[in-house]
């Protein structure tokens, strides 16, 4: 996956975990709990949906890669570019 | 004695809230019963297959964000819609109410089977690997989860829990809330009880292999207690819960009160995991008419819990004949003829839509009685055809479960 593919990805799971949220002008560079609800069974939702869907296992200490869009992507990046879009 | 002289003691029903198969308040539910119309259809559930049920179709967005229903469960929102729609009935100004002396007491059949269901048939899926297993399941599938979301919704800060009670579980959710007022534990009870169970497949394989699950080729027909052709039990969903609060309270602030609660009974068979004991249940009516101070021929109205079941249902009428003699003033009637066997909710919920009666003096009938079984027949038995005209000012009502546990409430108009 690109990185634009992942930016798509995490979007899609973002739309599953907080479907009360506009998520069509969240800002890549702010975090995503500053822009949004979300709490600490929120963020476990998101390592839950790349593990079902993608099979990644992220290690707790990694968490916290998962603060933004920008962080997120750039964190996964590696992880997923042998992964085809679904 | 529960009935006491003092305004303070004296326990009062002032707000109803309710999802049924047949309606999602009070009037429209109301209305089902005395049109004789059933909220049982046809169901398909994973593993069984086609089978039949009575579903809600509550909206679930009213009192919810789409959030709290991902994260919730069905026995949840069940409680959120019934405990909302409890407070705006009954008039409280809720932005006012101090919270932390606010009790959430409601009764379930079963919890946690639905969810835990659901869990394994997703990591299936997965070879059954458990790293996919929910982080959600355990505050999904603890006891006091439903009573627990309904707290989280509305943001009350006193006591809450549910009542483990089997099908005896809504009474025993309206005893507790009583309870708890008398006690000086809260100043307002949001108490009743509510059911997901249609949605494990274990509940419907359970009755299937005991021989007690419904089948007929017209739903609105399967539910048939009382009537000799019946095969079983419909399991249906449903929840409703009361705002209960002190006489003094209540009359304080200009309420409308439904009812009173003028006696209630809990007690154990002692006998068998299934199967009903009329005589322990004939001593819990009279336990709760002792506490009550009335006799039997005081009750005007008494709901009964027959499920369709050959034995209960006739151990129950054994009971009845032997509290209330052949003298047919009491008028008997059965709910679950048309919504099915709501659960852990039957027992509120059949209460709730007898209230009415106190106003419109009309007894609504026990449906699907085709063929009355001889060993059920009782002077008083209300069939097919509401009874109008009555004057009904004291209801019984009773809620019965598995592991002999019984429940008896009184409610009689103020």
């Amino acid at each position: 996956m690109t990185a634009a593919e992942i930016r798509d990805e995490i979007l899609n799971i973002l739309e599953v975990i907080a479907p009360d949220e506009d998520l069509s002008n969240i800002d890549d560079s702010v975090n995503f709990r500053d822009q949004m609800e979300l709490d600490s069974m929120d963020f476990l939702d998101i390592v839950m949906e790349l593990r079902k869907r993608h099979r990644i296992q992220i290690p707790e200490d990694d968490y916290m890669e998962l603060a933004s869009m920008n962080s997120t992507v750039k964190f996964l990046e590696p992880l997923m570019k042998d992964i085809a879009k679904a | 004695m529960i009935r006491t002289a003092q305004d303070d003691q004296r326990i009062v029903i002032t707000g109803i809230g309710l999802t049924s198969p047949n309606g999602d308040n009070l009037p429209e539910y109301r209305a089902a019963l005395l049109e004789g119309r059933s909220g049982v259809d046809n169901y398909h559930i994973r593993y069984v297959g086609d089978t039949l049920a009575g579903e809600c179709h509550f909206d679930e967005l009213k009192h919810q964000k789409r959030k709290e229903l991902r994260r919730g469960t069905r026995a949840g929102s069940v409680g959120v819609y019934c405990a909302n729609e409890a407070i705006n009935d009954s008039g409280i100004e809720w932005s006012g109410i101090d919270r932390s002396r606010v009790g959430v007491y409601v009764g379930v059949t079963e919890h946690g089977n639905v969810e835990t269901e659901n869990e394994i048939n997703e990591i299936k899926a997965f070879d059954y690997d458990t790293k996919v297993w929910s982080h959600h399941h355990n505050p999904r599938t603890v006891a006091n989860n439903p009573a627990g979301e309904i707290t989280l919704n509305m943001g009350i800060t006193g006591p809450h829990y549910t009542l483990g009670a089997a099908c005896a579980a809504g009474n025993a959710g309206l005893i507790q809330g009583a309870q708890m007022l008398r006690l000086n534990e809260c100043d307002l009870a949001i108490a009743g009880g509510v059911s997901e169970s249609i949605r494990t497949f274990g509940i419907f394989a359970g009755f299937a292999s005991q021989g007690a699950l419904a089948e007929h080729s017209e739903p609105a027909r399967a539910s048939r207690p009382f009537d000799l052709d019946r095969n079983g039990i419909v399991v249906s969903e449903g929840g409703c819960l009361y705002t209960l609060e002190r006489y003094s309270d209540a009359t304080r602030r200009g309420a409308k009160i439904y009812g009173e609660l003028v006696g209630y009974a809990m007690n154990s068979d002692a006998s068998d995991f299934v199967l009903p004991n009329p005589v322990r249940q004939a001593t819990c009516v009279n336990l709760a008419l002792e506490r009550a101070g009335l006799n039997a021929s005081d009750i005007d109205l008494v709901s009964t819990h027959a499920t369709a079941t050959p034995s209960g249902d006739i151990q129950e009428c054994a009971a009845l004949r032997s509290v209330f003699g052949d003298s047919g003033k009491t008028l008997i009637n059965n709910t679950k003829s048309f919504i099915g066997h709501a659960m852990g909710a039957a027992g509120a919920l059949e209460l709730a839509g007898n209230l009415p009666s106190f106003d419109d003096g009309v007894c609504h009938p026990t449906i699907n009685v085709d063929n009355l079984d001889p060993e059920c027949e009782l002077p008083g038995l209300v069939i097919n055809e509401s009874r109008e005209n009555c004057k009904i000012k004291t209801v019984l009502n009773n809620s019965f479960g598995m592991l002999g546990i019984n429940s008896v409430v009184i409610i009689q108009k103020v």
